[in-house]
């Protein structure tokens, strides 16, 4: 399958079910290579159900269906031959919620992808865990306690290290849902930052409820709205003149 | 549902009118004080500038204060902006119609050079202009901006008549003709600013109403046409 070079991702005509439920209905999206693409709608408009799809995990809920297709770099992630677990190795994903491998130190969460792939070599592993770290923001604070557990830092800390442990086994892209909305501004500002800053090696796909924050961090939006792809962007045009009307309402805060 | 923040905008959009009807004041006082030789007028002029000097900062803090505590987005946002540049606008209509009651108070302190024929109509097309913008913005009327934003031209021609009328009369005239010369030139180019602060409030309506950016078409288009 042929997709233009600078789509890293790309799902076409995407639906989900929970049993009869259709969460997601015919959506599409084109993910650009080095860009932020946020996803924004009321609760249970179906963005985190999208975004599910787009590595395979929507699969894993007991009733749950998908139809589509997805190519990862002009590869179908839904072709039969296809081993999901390889697919969620190469889009990462990072939760509302911190979590941290409860039992790993903070080395030990970095270097597990690299492990599960066979790799022991402890200098390889070392190289990888500082320029994750570093990557995530989070070396200079925790370099000297790399053998604490994970679950020993603070919120934030704990989100950088997941978005450090995601990092590790070098995904072209990155799926961040609601990724910051347990956490207080300074380390939300801190994820932000980091974000716009892995944009140039991950392309981000992040779902969040936080306007202010699509508008800053993203180079593309999409709005979503009982489970319909309502519009899609650049975040700009999206932010300042939507073209739909029911954009408008939603992003002015007439509803949802 | 009703948002607090339509009340607010509400109120910010009632700053503004009231500032653009002081400012059609000024205007109006100016011109008429010149046009019906009446100079005591001029004074009421400065009055008013005080007001709209006022309204412009609350004006200013009103917007500011939105964009700090509510963020606006999209059509909100949007007409914002446009207030903020509205505004700045209107302020700079205030000191054109001093700097009318100044030269016109000169103007009329010494005989007059000639009949004035193309400045009243000027000044009656200008303050059509003004009017016109402010209440393209009060009905969020986009045609109106639009035809406003025409009228610039028909301001345009009057002040080159007029800039073409008095060189005449001052190149073969000296001394104390000049000065009148200079004055009239002076007033004609103060309307043609207030015609050109009418069409940016215009643009910005439209700006407002559909997110189209129409200021500088024609010299934009030109430029890129000429490589």
């Amino acid at each position: 399958m042929s997709i233009s070079p600078n789509l890293v991702l790309d799902a076409r005509a995407v639906n989900a079910w929970f049993g009869t439920m259709h969460a997601v209905r015919d959506v599409s999206l084109e993910v650009p290579v080095q860009n932020v693409v946020a996803l924004i709608g009321p609760s249970g408009c179906g963005k985190s159900t999208f975004i599910r799809c787009l590595n395979r995990l929507h699969e894993e809920v007991p009733t749950a269906r998908v139809g589509g297709h997805v190519f990862l770099e002009g590869e179908d992630i839904y072709d039969t031959d296809v081993d999901p677990v390889v697919v969620r190795r190469k889009i990462g994903m990072v939760f509302q919620k911190a979590n941290p491998f409860p039992a790993m130190s903070i080395y030990e969460n970095v270097a597990s992808g690299q492990r599960l792939a066979g790799i022991t070599k402890r200098a390889l592993l070392d190289e990888t865990v500082e320029k994750c770290l570093r990557q995530a923001v989070l070396w200079d604070e925790v370099k000297d306690k790399l053998k604490s557990p994970g679950t020993s830092l603070s919120g934030g800390q704990q989100q950088r290290l997941c978005i450090a442990r995601a990092l590790a086994v070098n995904p072209p892209v990155l799926l961040m849902d609601e990724p910051t909305s347990a956490l207080d501004p300074i380390s939300t500002a801190k994820i932000e930052e980091l974000v716009m800053n892995l944009k140039k090696d991950v392309t981000i796909v992040i779902v969040t409820h936080n306007m202010q924050q699509a508008a800053r961090i993203s180079d593309r939006t999409a709005f979503f709205l009982l489970g319909e792809r309502v519009e899609y962007g650049v975040t700009t045009q999206i932010f300042t003149n939507p073209h739909d009307s029911r954009t408008e309402q939603y992003i002015t805060g007439r509803f949802g | 549902m009703i948002r607090h923040f339509d009340a607010e905008l509400g109120e910010l959009k009632k700053k503004i009118l009231t500032m653009g009807g002081y400012v059609e004041k000024a205007i109006e006082e100016s011109t008429q004080a010149l046009l019906q030789r009446e100079p005591f007028r001029f004074q009421t002029v400065s009055h008013y500038e005080e007001l709209i000097n006022r309204a412009h900062l609350e004006v200013d803090e009103a917007c500011l204060q939105l964009l700090a505590r509510q963020s606006p987005l999209a059509a909100d946002l949007r007409l914002v902006i446009a207030v903020i540049k509205i505004n700045t606008d209107l302020e700079r209509m205030g000191d054109q119609a001093v700097n009318i009651s100044e030269n016109g108070q000169r103007y009329l302190s010494a005989p007059a050079l000639k009949p004035l024929i193309d400045l009243p109509k000027m000044a009656q097309e200008v303050r059509s202009m003004v009017r016109d913008s402010l209440d393209a913005f009060v009905r969020q009327d986009v045609a109106l901006a639009r035809d406003v934003i025409r009228r610039d031209d028909v301001v345009d021609s009057f002040k080159n008549q007029i800039f073409h009328d008095v060189q005449e009369i001052m190149s073969k005239a000296a001394g104390p003709t000049i000065e009148q010369g200079l004055n009239l030139i002076l007033i004609a180019r103060n309307l043609e600013r207030l015609g050109d602060h009418s069409t940016n409030i215009a643009e910005d309506v439209i700006f407002a109403m559909t997110g189209e950016d129409v200021r500088h078409k024609g010299s934009l288009e030109k430029a890129s046409g000429a490589y």
